[in-house]
């Protein structure tokens, strides 16, 4: 126990983790990017264009310009969670891609500190070639905007360490079918992407507050409206604390699942 | 300066109350083959991963190049080179960037890494198979790959861990040739086994290691002189007349032992006993040599494993 309390020791050479996630990514972004694209932009034509003519304005904004920031951190979650749980779960239990690593000068909290940042640039992407589209689609357009990118760094890297906590504890692939129905779909759906908190009963908006997906969507929306406020910080603050605390677990994690 | 290539006193280790290492001594030499031999479950394995600072010790001391592997894992494992039992061999990588990719965990320049993976690929004879699927290569392939990656920090030491199991014949001549090429060029090599043909091909010096424990230490040589003599026969069980041949060898020097339908005899004076069960011609029987198998069942007997 004391052992997961401990700071993780994780060097540059973490970085050799990423590079190697990339080299093999490079193979077939074209296909990766195009999915990245393809399920949010569906989500934005059905619900915002097809549901927006039964749908009064939210808080001032037609429907499909509400949904879009969330949209976009909802793309950067999926990703990110999607390459530390199957993804990471295969290089580790599959393919012993992190036994081959470990006994090379690169440390066990460094392959898995590597993985975590490859999970947190797939989400980074998938958030900006979102980002990408809405821009000229007029969907977002404040010059707060330019802060998007660190928003989506951080949301990244909060999304990829949560699911390595996961990926530490999963006997097989079947277990991750829990952490998405129980932690992921919930979160999409009650994190304000779609609809305002506000229109649910207290409990759930106190369940909501403990989401991460809620405090990205709440800094989201304000960057690409403009309608930035002093609360937003206090988002980013626990998004930060977040992503540290699990960050950290997830490495010693993973340490402790591999050294034995 | 002769400080040796790895130095192991009193090494342990337990998993969660199974004691899978008892505390053994053993040192490997600069430039020599060392073996460690034994059944599976003996320790082998993880005495590797220990070596290999994979596996943190539960007691005793390890030094490698004179480094103790608890504070210098690093300095440690970019100086060693590990074929490791399993395939472990990067499949989302082609055969070359295996090379080039593992080459960069080592810090070595790109243009050098490149270099290196080609020199390596004509080593290990795979040159032609550069840019290929890791899956479509044969399972002797996979594991010329692994040796090849091995050596890609051009290492003083190289362990493996049952470097040839599972290979055809041709696949393990030609990995022991490459091996016994990287010990004419000066490396250590450090290897578990349990293949005996393996350990006699390729070891200057074993141990061998039961229950977590080491029973012997030598040369090949000097096991087979100090166990077992240097002839066996091997006899079926059974029948009247094999009593009858067994009492007309007595007076002649030699061990015998039972194991299931089959009784060995281990004798120094083969050509008495061949005289001697001339006339038995009908029991049939086979003689050989003894080998270092013989001295590794004697020594951790013939029960299942497992």
């Amino acid at each position: 126990m004391n052992n997961l309390l401990k700071p993780p020791r994780v060097g540059r050479r973490a970085f050799k983790v990423w590079l190697r996630n990339r080299d093999t990514w490079l193979k077939f972004y074209r296909a990766s990017l195009v999915g990245n694209l393809a399920e949010p932009v569906l989500f934005l034509l059905a619900f915002g264009l097809g549901l927006s003519r039964f749908i009064t304005d939210i808080d001032g904004l037609p429907y499909i310009n509400y949904i879009a920031p969330g949209l976009m951190l909802a793309a950067a979650m999926n990703a990110a969670t999607f390459e530390c749980t199957f993804g990471a779960y295969t290089r580790m239990s599959a393919q012993k891609t992190y036994d081959a690593i470990i006994v090379t000068p690169v440390s066990i909290e460094e392959v898995a500190a590597g993985d975590i940042l490859w999970g947190a640039s797939k989400g980074f992407l998938s958030a900006i070639v979102i980002l990408a589209v809405l821009v000229p689609w007029g969907l977002a357009a404040s010059p707060w905007l330019l802060l998007a990118p660190l928003l989506f760094l951080l949301s990244g890297l909060m999304f990829a360490s949560m699911s390595m906590i996961v990926t530490a504890f999963a006997p097989s692939y079947d277990y991750f079918a829990y952490y998405f129905s129980l932690v992921v779909s919930p979160m999409f759906f009650f994190s304000g992407v779609f609809f305002p908190l506000t229109s649910l009963p207290a409990w759930v908006r106190t369940v909501s507050w403990f989401m991460p997906l809620t405090h990205a969507v709440n800094i989201s929306r304000g960057l690409a409206t403009g309608n930035v406020s002093a609360s937003l910080l206090l988002d980013g603050l626990w998004m930060l604390v977040f992503t540290l605390a699990a960050g950290w677990l997830a490495i010693n994690l993973i340490k402790k699942r591999l050294i034995k | 300066m002769n400080e040796p290539v790895i130095r192991a006193s009193g090494l342990r280790k337990e998993y969660s109350g199974l004691v899978a290492v008892r505390g053994i001594d053993f040192e490997v030499e600069r430039g020599e083959c060392f073996g460690i031999l034994g059944p599976n479950g003996a320790g082998k394995t993880t005495t590797m991963n220990m070596v290999q600072g994979y596996s943190p010790l539960s007691g005793g001391e390890l030094r490698v190049f004179g480094l103790a592997i608890e504070k210098h894992p690093r300095k440690i494992k970019a100086r060693m080179g590990v074929v490791p039992q399993e395939n472990n061999l990067d499949p989302d990588l082609t055969v070359g960037e295996n090379l080039r990719v593992y080459a960069r965990y080592f810090d070595i320049p790109k243009k050098e890494g490149a270099l290196r993976a080609d020199r390596l690929l004509g080593f290990v004879a795979l040159s032609e198979k550069r840019d290929e699927k890791i899956p479509t290569l044969s399972g002797g392939m996979k594991r010329r790959l692994l040796v090849a990656r091995a050596l890609v920090n051009d290492p003083e030491l190289i362990i493996l861990d049952e470097p040839t199991t599972g290979l055809d014949p041709q696949a393990r001549h030609l990995i022991w040739q490459k091996l016994r090429g990287l010990k004419k060029s000066g490396a250590t090599l450090a290897l578990t086994t349990h293949n005996m043909e393996e350990a006699a091909a390729l070891c200057d010096r074993l141990v061998i290691m039961d229950h977590g424990r080491i029973l012997d230490e030598g040369s090949p040589r000097q096991l087979l002189e100090r166990h077992v003599k240097g002839s066996v026969f091997e006899f079926e069980a059974g029948g009247e007349r094999l009593r009858e041949l067994l009492s007309c060898l007595e007076g002649i020097k030699q061990e015998s032992e039972t194991a299931g339908d089959t009784i060995f005899i281990y004798t120094d004076e083969a050509e008495e006993v061949l005289r001697r069960t001339a006339c038995f011609s009908e029991i049939g029987f086979r003689h050989r040599r003894a080998t270092l198998e013989d001295v590794f069942l004697k020594l951790t007997g013939r029960e299942l494993r497992e």
